[in-house]
């Protein structure tokens, strides 16, 4: 089965990377735009079928490598 | 006194960290591959500066789950000095060695310059040499250097006195302007718990001799060696 797994900084953790992005849309004229934080998508190819395990399994991999929690948050999604 | 260099993909700051290991302690020091599960016997062991596999993912995240790095977990328990230099720090952060991140610097620069350092605590095996406050110069060359961590990590690492190092100016006032990559409260280095893990961002190895500006340095090598021969 396929999986995504979406990576973003917590909230309150600055994220410069971000907010060079945010001037950036500014310069090029993009009104309105605050708050833009930039994060990572994983997909997966998951040889487990059940889609409990494959979330237990995803949530590990999470914790122990695909994001660091002590400033990002990760969501998992089966697709 | 042995030391150990570990070595991953993308290291390139090792041959300065051998050099200056040589120099001070007057053996080379022994160079793993990171590919290793045991380290020889070593009274100091190093993780040096680079770009280990590229950065991917997180900066020091891929090393940190490499096999030596189970060993070097082993040997930090067991109370052997362990200093993660640069990338070694954010390798020692990735693996839960030491807590908190290193993140972007916050001007999104790469920053290579000298800067000033205060000792903030002679309570460790790496500063006891220095003089508690002192000022001291060190090259830093790094884009992810900016330390974040939680409010109760913060609060931890000042209350046990494991804040080794701050970015202050030549005064060493840690004033806004002498902080390089925005890290919280002008943090260059930090030690764990039991305070024989350092890891900091600037380059201690690149001031040791005279025709390299500058000694200040040596200091964090000779605490080691001073631990070691009183051992």
């Amino acid at each position: 089965m396929k999986a995504r797994v979406t990576v973003t900084l917590k909230s309150g953790v600055l994220d410069p990377q971000g907010k060079a992005i945010e001037g950036a849309l500014g310069s090029l004229g993009f009104a309105g735009v605050s708050g833009v934080r930039q994060g990572k998508v994983f997909d997966f190819d998951i040889a487990e079928t059940d889609p409990a395990t494959a979330a237990n399994l995803l949530q590990d991999m999470c914790e122990k490598l695909l994001a660091n929690t002590v400033i990002e948050d990760y969501r998992i999604e089966m697709v | 006194m042995k030391s150990a260099v570990v070595v991953f993909p993308g290291s390139n700051r090792e041959r300065d960290m051998i050099a200056a290991l040589a120099t001070i302690t007057g053996q080379p020091p022994a160079v793993v591959w990171h590919t290793e599960t045991d380290l020889p016997p070593a009274d100091l062991i190093v993780l040096p500066g680079g770009f280990s596999y590229g950065d991917y993912l997180r900066s020091g995240a891929i090393a940190a789950r490499s096999p030596v790095i189970r060993a070097v977990k082993e040997r930090a328990d067991a109370g052997v000095p362990v200093l993660g230099i640069c990338n070694g720090f954010q390798i020692l952060c990735e693996a839960g060695l030491l807590p908190g991140a290193l993140m972007r610097n916050a001007s999104l620069r790469f920053v290579c310059r000298e800067v000033h350092l205060r000792v903030e605590t002679v309570r460790s095996v790496f500063t006891r040499n220095y003089a508690a406050g002192q000022t001291i110069r060190c090259p830093v060359a790094h884009g992810d250097g900016n330390y974040r961590c939680d409010e109760a990590t913060l609060a931890t690492l000042r209350g046990d006195d494991r804040i080794a190092f701050r970015y202050v100016d030549a005064e060493g006032a840690a004033t806004d302007a002498a902080n390089p990559n925005g890290s919280v409260d002008s943090i260059a280095g930090i030690l764990n718990p039991k305070r024989n893990v350092l890891g900091m961002m600037p380059h201690p190895e690149n001031l040791i001799e005279a025709i390299q500006g500058g000694i200040d340095g040596r200091g964090l090598f000779e605490s080691v060696m001073g631990e070691t021969a009183a051992a």
